[in-house]
């Protein structure tokens, strides 16, 4: 054995000389965001259940993979040739799983779960069954805001446009204007997957943010009497009534746009086994074990799309800027109807929680009781808010189906 | 190849100004509308409920009307008190009023009266 051949051979063998390759710098760099996306989801508590996940596949991905020419390194955990390929009309491999699971490394395993929307429906469905929608039940006007707060979505949708992104791209670049993540990973699954990695990066981060992004602009749009307003108690929602809702938004949303089946179809169900009374172990394992697992492998698959050749672009910049946009743009909108209804009830609505319409439950919905605790320290907005803010993820399931039945 | 589909994908996805424009604002719409056309359905379900509460509050008010005296029975039971003590609590670190907070909340919780409940303890968790 020739030990310095050997050694010389695994040394060229190693990430180290990747470092070393063309565009092997892309790679240091990309470690040291993820680096960075480490430190704000550890330290600074940025959604970490996913961050955490998201940025630690973004570094296995960067360390186990150096793009060269096109093919990937051969211990690769994820090959995005082989994406392209499954996306290719003209490839052998187009819409081929089977090529994934023979030729792929565990991300890419893992990924196909991205891909075909499973994980982010069934993280709805835990969603569905964490949920009490009987704030929105008592306060069915609550459906007007959720509504008003999709406004982000089809603005900076029409930003991207006139920054030269393709139709697929701007739908879901908007779609973070949701504020809500397993939206914006579905809808970006489907339609740009080249940009999953800083459209969820900036999705979980501004909804980390809401506590910043929010307040200023709840204050520019409202005087200190509208945020005193204190709402009435609404009425008591029955067992029933809980009962028949995820059935009959289920039946209605999906009639009326079959695309939202996936995620509000398992909203609802979720919703279903949590209100019924005689499925508790379901609920409990969808709420708990089952969305924990899917935790998991969304995020670490996420971040795995995070190559440096498909994220180191100005792109990702402008996904970035068009992002916090989309994000204010909606809790401006949630906050003009919020006020057009004020004046509409004769004072009696508090505007502030139309900001809570940006779904990201139930951190929006904090933020307008903080806001209105602020302003009269009698004020208990928090379930008033509850109403808009689950409005807001039926909301965006339905921007993000229209987005996908037009351009999917 | 990545390059080639992407540029293939946008040649063929590329959208006016104008076309963009309109596509925005009609899913704003279909958004308004589909959440707006929920909202009725909510209302006229939350409807029939409200009428069936006020359906059965009305009927059990005619039923007391009508039997003054067997409704005065109960409420003579109600009033009477349960036997025995509550006997003694030990508070760690909770302040007498904390702890009859606690003791009421959970009488509350439970439909019971308080004095049908033994409290041993209570500790504040830190």
């Amino acid at each position: 054995m020739d030990i310095l051949e050997t050694l010389k051979t695994i040394l060229m063998d190693s990430g180290f000389a990747g470092f070393f390759m063309e565009g092997g710098w892309k790679n240091l760099v990309m470690i040291a965001i993820s680096c960075v996306l480490l430190y704000l989801g550890i330290v600074k508590k940025f959604e970490p259940l996913l961050l955490v996940g998201i940025a630690f596949g973004c570094l296995l991905v960067n360390v186990s993979n150096f793009y060269v020419d096109g093919a990937s390194s051969a211990d690769a955990l994820y090959h995005p040739e082989l994406w392209d390929a499954f996306l290719d009309a003209e490839s052998p491999y187009y819409h081929s799983y089977g090529n994934i699971m023979a030729n792929g490394g565990f991300l890419d395993i893992l990924y196909i779960g991205v891909k075909t929307g499973l994980y982010p429906s069934l993280i709805f469905m835990g969603i569905g069954a964490m949920t009490d929608f009987g704030p929105l039940l008592s306060n069915p006007k609550s459906l007007l805001l959720g509504a008003a707060a999709q406004m982000g979505v089809f603005l900076a949708f029409f930003g991207a446009i006139l920054l030269g992104f393709t139709g697929t791209e701007a739908a879901s670049i908007g779609i973070i204007g949701g504020a809500d993540g397993p939206t914006a990973i579905f809808l970006t699954g489907k339609l740009a997957p080249h940009l999953l990695g800083p459209i969820a990066v900036a999705a979980y981060s501004y909804m980390a943010l809401i506590p910043m992004i929010q307040p200023p602009l709840m204050r520019a749009l409202t005087t200190e009497k509208e945020r005193q307003i204190k709402m009435e108690q609404s009425r008591q929602v029955s067992k029933t009534e809980k009962i028949l809702f995820p059935i009959i938004v289920a039946l209605f949303v999906i009639l009326l746009l079959p695309s939202t089946a996936p995620l509000v179809g398992c909203l609802m169900l979720g919703n279903l086994w949590k209100e019924c009374g005689v499925t508790e172990r379901l609920s409990d394992t969808v709420q708990n074990a089952l969305m924990n697992i899917v935790t998991v492998f969304l995020g670490i698959s996420v971040g795995a799309t995070m190559v440096a050749s498909n994220f180191l672009k100005l792109q990702t910049l402008f996904i970035v800027g068009l992002g916090l946009a989309a994000f204010a743009f909606s809790t401006v909108g949630g906050l003009l109807v919020g006020k057009l209804m004020c004046k509409l009830s004769g004072g009696k609505i508090n505007p502030l929680i139309g900001s809570a319409g940006v779904s990201a439950v139930p951190m929006a919905a904090r933020v307008s009781q903080i806001e209105g605790q602020k302003a009269n320290p009698s004020n208990f907005l928090l379930m008033h808010a509850m109403g808009p803010n689950v409005a807001g993820v039926i909301g965006s399931a339905i921007a993000a189906g229209f987005l996908l039945a037009v351009f999917g | 190849m990545n390059d080639i589909i992407l540029a293939a994908a946008s040649e063929s996805d590329k959208l006016s100004i104008g076309e963009s424009g309109v596509t925005a604002i009609f899913g704003y719409l279909v958004v308004f509308s589909g959440l707006a056309l929920l909202m009725a359905l909510i209302y006229i379900v939350g409807a029939v409920f409200i009428a069936k509460d006020k359906k059965a509050k009305a009927a059990a008010e005619a039923a007391k009307a009508a039997e003054p005296a067997k409704a005065e029975a109960p409420k003579a039971a109600q009033a009477k008190l349960a036997p025995g003590s509550a006997g003694h609590i030990k508070l760690y670190d909770v302040p007498d009023k904390e702890a009859a907070m606690v003791m009421a909340i959970v009488a509350d919780k439970m439909q019971k009266p308080l004095n049908e409940l033994h409290f041993i303890s209570i500790k504040e968790v830190k």
